[in-house]
């Protein structure tokens, strides 16, 4: 495997890759804030965890458990869980790190996104070895995020939504809409297609996520993986 | 601007786990090389996590959901804007769902 690079022109690359997508960040990021005004935090402690966790479902779904005190061990287990897609993400954006070591890495590693990892393997696909790439995505995405929600808690006086208004829709809608750029061709149609299928059966057995994500992901790599070794 | 001790305490505690899966994957694949089916499972890992993750999501909204994902996903493919996919998509599941 060819070594990788950390260059200042894949940096810019990326900030310039990180543009179009600022703006899809605001309608989740002002539910994620609402919520957090609802939940009773401060504005001071929504800007906060959206710094140091930034990971939206996540912070949603700790949100959806929030209490007087804290409950530890539900948020820290929501924010676990929900984030486990994490993992597999990463690995597969190993190359793009290939030889190179340090804070830089780890640093890039901690603004890892569902837009910075699709924008991520767009690159590889492509060729691309700069890990800069990545970081010139998720420096702008983070505190992006963190501007829309403290935005969100700000307008909260203004606004309520019930659990199931369609706007707490946007994070979906957004992986829904960065998927089609992940689409090759008709070979993706089976390892998609078994992810899917295990996705919902996991689902129709009433297990929560991340337990549909991992064993829908799992089925649907091995399928594509086990069709690509017959060739 | 008030930060209380618990409050704090939480937000670290699902930082610090959320970091470890960040990097967590990163790390063991490089500690480890992997067998040729994972190399090659990995190929694929990309597509099955979003569509493992987006479908159960948007059934629970019955079809609407699915439809509204099945909107933002063709919008992005037709435009290639993402927050427009994305306001396409919550704007039909808002009418197929009167709001």
């Amino acid at each position: 495997m060819s070594e990788a690079r950390f260059s200042a022109q894949g940096f810019r690359r990326g900030l310039l890759a990180a543009l179009p997508i600022l703006p899809s960040l605001i309608p989740f990021g002002l539910v994620v804030g609402l919520e957090s005004a609802a939940r009773g935090l401060s504005l001071a402690e929504a800007g906060l965890m959206s710094l140091l966790v930034f990971a939206g479902t996540a912070q949603l779904v700790a949100l959806g458990a929030w209490a007087d005190p804290v409950p530890l061990l539900a948020v820290t287990l929501a924010a676990l869980v929900v984030n486990l897609r994490m993992a597999p993400m990463t690995a597969a954006l190993a190359p793009l790190f290939h030889g190179q070591r340090g804070l830089r890495v780890w640093a890039t590693l901690f603004t890892v996104t569902d837009h910075s990892f699709a924008l991520g393997v767009r690159e590889l696909r492509a060729g691309g070895r700069d890990g800069a790439f990545l970081l010139g995505i998720g420096l702008p995405t983070w505190l992006f995020w963190t501007l829309c929600v403290t935005a969100g808690h700000v307008l909260s006086g203004a606004v309520a939504l019930s659990p199931q208004h369609p706007l707490l829709f946007a994070g979906l809608a957004s992986m829904a809409a960065l998927v089609a750029t992940l689409w090759r061709g008709p070979g993706d149609v089976l390892p998609w297609g078994v992810a899917g299928a295990v996705g919902l059966a996991i689902h129709a057995l009433s297990l929560p996520q991340p337990w549909p994500v991992l064993a829908g992901a799992l089925a649907g790599s091995a399928a594509g993986a086990w069709r690509d070794g017959r060739r | 601007m008030t930060l209380r001790a618990d409050v704090l305490v939480g937000i670290l505690c699902m930082a610090l786990v959320t970091y470890a899966v960040r990097a967590g994957g990163f790390a063991a694949l490089r500690s480890f090389r992997p067998p040729r089916f994972v190399e090659r499972m990995l190929l694929h890992l990309p597509g099955s996590i979003f569509i493992a993750f987006i479908l159960p999501g948007a059934a629970a909204h019955g079809l609407p959901g699915l439809a509204a994902a099945v909107a933002a996903a063709v919008a992005m493919r037709l435009s290639g804007r993402l927050t427009l996919s994305i306001l396409l998509a919550v704007a039909a599941l808002w009418g197929m769902k009167g709001g």
